[in-house]
């Protein structure tokens, strides 16, 4: 059983990420809870999906809670930080390193904290990738959440010609190419 | 063949293969996507009504007259809905009739916490409560099949945590099933008191009936284990319940209301504690208590939230307390207008004329939020109008010229017009706003019945707002760009101190479904004085850097609303 945690802004994409890892679960056999955010945080708040997968218990709840979590896929450095409580003690943060102020932030009643990614390397394994660039390399910025699935193929069960497979199967066909190169990249990324 | 679908998915694959033939709703997180995904299935006509009043009445007409209908909404949609729906539990139908009502526990997308099975209750309409996509396609089925076998609409509740959760699902194939033959029925269909009488005394019969039935229903079913604990639960809940106390024998509720009394008497007497574990209010535990059972369960959880594994554990288990998630120093996210939106303008102006603002449902209750801050009052569906009215004739006509209303195009079609009406016809000289963005924003951009296209994206008629507000006799309606802060400025100003009642329509589409942006303002540091004005407005894609601002390439789509503000010139499309 994998539990997974996506988070980011609003509009960055976490919907597809699921999208694409719940398809690949159920491709391979795996029983599948997806849960999903949708209306008003959806307007730039800050959004969280839960991914349980399983081949070998139950699953019911479609909720991954507080120190369950064996992967946490953060789009957003901020979001990394506030989705730390759910990492499993030998869990994996895998954070693109993007800044996008919150509303506090950017009218002065608050500041970003400036040791955001340092205060998650010290308490979770961490891997950084700035997904938006390599992303933009494959073609748009848009899909730096493929990217990141790259980088999340390697701590799951499945080939990545099953990853393909499924992306496949979630994205228009006219982005495809540029979905499989970014995944790709995601992939190779050390 | 096995798919992945969300709850909702799942709803409206069920009434493709229930051969339902109807189905209207309004948008309503976390609904939408029920009709959304209805209206790929061809075999059924669907639409989206301007508000849920109207989608029950569809349905129950489409159901008296022979085939079987759906109708979707968001919980307080039901109370909009609930004149034609705590009669249709009178006439009963002819064909199968089912209402699909998704509460929000926890609030994620709401302005409060209804519990719809107190409305079933109220009604004496049957309830499903299903845990999970696949519960959502089968109990939608048997709710029809409910609905025809005892006469009566059926309500199918969803909670967030269903609505918006992907699970696997089996699907099947569509029953056709022919129309049901109609035939004028006067002491059935036409509610006049001496008719109802005699439904009313049906209906008492029809719940009984049904309520004896339950004990022996499928879905109420017990799963025994350990019997020194005992849970009853359903929906959202009962998943919470299986993981958070696996050793537990457990009472699936599956028909929320009537209950089964008889199956739950049982299943008390053979376990030592019983617990009763539900999202919301305490529906079932205070029905079994008036049976003099013993239990407990609401005392532990509360009401207000939603219950989770952890939760369960904690309270019932003695398992450690999960705690909220540690925030500390870490800057909250709430949601926001986004870069580009008609909304911003609109507040901007109203906060620097100090106005008193009756908001309503939708994006533009954003508005709210620093550093617009610009809401005084948001309530419901349509309420805007109806309470700058009541402070007006509260505290005379001067209050009217520092109050507005604001409501979007969607809302205004949903709940608007009557408060309008009784502006007109009451003598108001208030001023209302109708931030017209071409659609219905919050729930990800639905057409209604004012931007000229139907649930399709086929053309249609456009209510034209301007000749309706001339038809209810208003002299003054003025349309205004919002991107054109100075014209909106002086409109209203102009409109607010007229002593005659006004509307305003500030129109500009969505900035998200603008199919192609503008080009991206860029900061001039030579001409910026640093003065902070442009981040007045809270676009998302300004932020403030050392020499003065920046704007975000990759979020900015040119509005331009900054530049506006500016005195120095110092922002301007990049070149």
């Amino acid at each position: 059983m994998y539990n997974i945690v996506i988070v980011g802004v609003g509009g960055q994409g976490t919907l597809l990420a699921s999208k694409i890892l719940g398809q690949l679960a159920m491709n391979n056999g795996y029983d599948v809870r997806v849960s999903e955010v949708h209306g008003m945080s959806q307007r730039g708040g800050s959004v969280v999906t839960y991914v349980r997968i399983s081949n070998d218990q139950p699953l019911y709840s479609s909720i991954v809670e507080q120190g369950q979590a064996d992967i946490v896929l953060a789009f957003e450095n901020l979001e990394a930080l506030r989705a730390l409580p759910y990492l499993k003690a030998d869990g994996t943060m895998v954070v693109n390193t993007q800044e996008i102020l919150p509303m506090p932030v950017i009218t002065g009643s608050t500041k970003y904290p400036e040791d955001c990614l340092s205060r998650v390397e010290a308490n979770a394994n961490t891997i950084k990738i700035n997904a938006v660039d390599i992303a933009h390399e494959c073609g748009t910025y848009r899909a730096a959440n493929v990217v990141l699935m790259g980088v999340c193929a390697k701590m799951l069960p499945f080939a990545e010609d099953e990853w393909h497979k499924a992306i496949e199967q979630c994205v228009k066909p006219k982005f495809l190419e540029i979905n499989i190169s970014a995944f790709d990249r995601g992939y190779a990324y050390k | 063949m096995k798919k992945l679908l969300l709850g909702n998915e799942a709803i409206a694959r069920g009434a493709y293969e229930a051969g339902v033939r109807v189905s209207s709703a309004y948008p309503g997180t976390p609904s939408t996507e029920i009709n959304e995904n209805v209206a790929t299935y061809p075999e059924i006509y669907s639409e989206w009504a301007p508000n849920e009043k109207v989608a029950v009445e569809v349905a129950l007409g489409a159901a008296v007259s022979g085939a079987r209908s759906l109708a979707c909404m968001k919980h307080v949609g039901l109370n909009v809905a609930a004149d034609p729906f705590f009669t249709a539990t009178y006439t009963g139908v002819n064909a199968g009739m089912v209402v699909v009502v998704a509460d929000d526990p926890g609030m994620h997308s709401s302005q409060n916490e209804q519990d719809t099975r107190m409305l079933a209750r109220a009604s004496h309409a049957p309830i499903l409560d299903p845990s999970n996509s696949q519960e959502c396609k089968d109990f939608l089925k048997l709710a029809y099949d409910i609905s025809e076998k005892y006469d009566t609409p059926v309500i199918l509740r969803l909670t967030t945590r269903i609505a918006h959760a992907r699970t696997l699902v089996e699907l099947e194939d569509r029953i056709e099933l022919p129309l049901r033959e109609y035939n004028r029925d006067i002491k059935k269909f036409v509610s006049m008191p001496a008719n109802m009488i005699g439904r009313h005394l049906y209906v008492e019969e029809r719940e009984a009936r049904l309520a004896n039935d339950a004990n022996k229903l499928s879905i109420n079913k017990i799963e025994w284990a350990d019997r020194t604990v005992g849970v009853i639960t359903s929906g959202a809940a009962y998943n919470y319940v299986k993981e958070a106390m696996p050793n537990a024998s457990v009472l699936k509720l599956g028909l929320a209301y009537p209950m089964p009394r008889k199956l739950i008497e049982e299943f008390a007497n053979a376990v030592d504690t019983l617990y009763v574990i539900e999202d919301m209010e305490p529906f079932y535990e205070d029905a079994i208590k008036s049976w003099g059972i013993k239990c407990s369960g609401k005392e532990l959880t509360g009401v207000q939230g939603e219950l989770f594994a952890r939760k369960i554990a904690a309270k019932f288990q003695g398992a450690e307390e999960a705690g909220p998630m540690n925030t500390q120093g870490i800057p909250a996210r709430p949601p926001v207008l986004c870069p580009g939106c008609p909304h911003r303008g609109l507040y901007h102006i109203l906060g620097k004329l100090k106005l008193t603002v009756c908001s309503d449902i939708g994006c533009y209750t954003l508005g709210a939020l620093p550093p617009l801050s610009g809401v005084d009052t948001c309530v419901c569906m349509g309420a805007s109008i109806g309470m700058a009215h009541g402070m007006e004739k509260a505290r005379g006509a001067m209050q009217a010229k520092k109050t507005v209303a604001v409501l979007g195009d969607s809302t205004f079609c949903h709940s608007g017009l009557t408060g309008l009406l009784n502006m007109a016809y009451n003598r108001s000289v208030g001023t209302v706003i109708v931030a017209d963005n071409s659609i219905t924003g919050m729930t990800g951009h639905q057409n209604n019945p004012a931007n000229g296209y139907d649930i399709h994206g086929e053309p249609t008629t456009a209510l034209d707002i301007v000749k309706l507000c001339e038809a209810m006799g208003i002299n003054n309606v003025r349309v205004v760009d919002p991107f054109d802060l100075k014209e909106l400025e002086k409109v209203v100003r102009e409109e607010t101190e007229r002593d005659e009642l006004s509307v305003i329509i500030s129109r500009r589409p969505c900035a998200l479904i603008v199919k192609q942006p503008g080009v991206p303002f860029v900061c001039d540091s030579e001409k910026c004085r640093n003065c902070g004005l442009c981040m007045k407005i809270g676009c998302p894609a300004i932020r403030k850097i050392e020499t003065g601002v920046a704007v975000d390439p990759t979020q900015c789509v040119g509005c331009g609303l900054c530049a506006q503000l500016c005195h120095f010139g110092a922002l301007n499309p990049e070149a």
